[in-house]
């Protein structure tokens, strides 16, 4: 089974990194690019069968190591 | 005064802070990252600056859960003195033990320069040896010394007096200036400058060194 974690700074963390990022695009000249946040995906392989379980595990996971959840949120998809 | 200086793949200023505490009097030992336990009648656990693990993931976020954090995070909740610098202060939020994190500068810029500093607060082991509002140089050499916490924990931070340094002009965007700060009972400071780079005359100034013999003097009384 396996798992995608996206992580993504919480709303209202400021993120120089997007920012930065909007700033190039302008400057490629793609106009109109209001804000750009920049977060990461993990992507995990796992040996549990059962998709309930699969994703009480990887959210535990979140909150213990993949995520700071004092400066990020996260989502779990199970597929 | 017995500090154990810890080492995680990847620091790189375990050696310096060895020597500045052991300049100041203290007794040294090293620990590995794999060690389980510090060791015994250790006062104070110093977690230096560097990039451990590479940064991966976030900064301090492994190192935050390695052998050897279960064994600071016993010594912090029986009231043992913590000490963490740059990567050290990162590893510390990380694990929970310093509220807020540290973010990329604002700047995005790596910044590596002597600065000026603050000290916030005099109260407390490690920066009783200076006047509150006293001005201080110390280096800082980081990407992410950003750091960042709601309103409601600065807040708090303010009014139990635990900001310990701030920067007289900010280098990373830091919130309210922060350069460090306390745990609640005083005695975890997490900072991004690095005093062990200040602490003899060759490093072009000995302001750092005051820290380390607050420490000292703080325990020798204990």
């Amino acid at each position: 089974m396996k798992a995608r974690v996206h992580v993504m700074l919480k709303d209202g963390v400021l993120d120089p990194q997007g920012d930065a990022v909007r700033h190039a695009l302008g400057t490629l000249g793609f106009e109109g690019v209001q804000a750009v946040r920049q977060g990461k995906v993990i992507e995990l392989d796992l040996a549990a069968g059962d998709r309930a379980a699969a994703e009480t595990e990887v959210r535990a996971m979140c909150e213990k190591l993949l995520a700071n959840t004092v400066i990020e949120k996260y989502t779990v998809e199970i597929a | 005064m017995k500090a154990a200086v810890i080492t995680f793949p990847g620091s790189n200023c375990d050696r310096d802070l060895a020597v500045a505490f052991e300049r100041a009097g203290a007794e040294v030992a090293r620990v590995w990252h794999k060690d389980a336990a510090l060791p015994a009648g250790t006062d104070v656990v110093a977690v230096p600056g560097g990039f451990s693990f590479g940064d991966y993931l976030r900064c301090g976020a492994i190192a935050a859960r390695s052998p050897v954090a279960a064994a600071v995070r016993a010594h912090a909740e029986r009231g043992g003195y913590v000490l963490g610098i740059c990567n050290g202060f990162q590893v510390l939020t990380e694990m929970g033990l310093l509220p807020g994190a540290l973010l990329r500068n604002a700047t995005l810029r790596y910044v590596c320069k002597a600065l000026a500093l603050r000290v916030a607060t005099s109260d407390s082991a490690f920066t009783s040896g200076w006047a509150r509002g006293a001005r201080v140089t110390i280096p800082i050499a980081h990407h992410d010394g950003n750091y960042t916490i709601d309103a409601e924990g600065l807040a708090r931070l303010g009014a139990e007096d635990r900001i310990a340094f701030t920067y007289v002009e900010n280098p990373n965007g830091a919130t309210a200036d922060i350069a460090g700060i306390l745990s609640a009972n005083r005695r975890v400071l997490g900072m991004m400058p690095h005093p062990e780079r200040m602490a003899e005359n060759p490093h072009g100034g000995t302001d750092g060194s005051v820290l380390f013999r607050s420490l000292m003097g703080a325990l020798a009384l204990a």
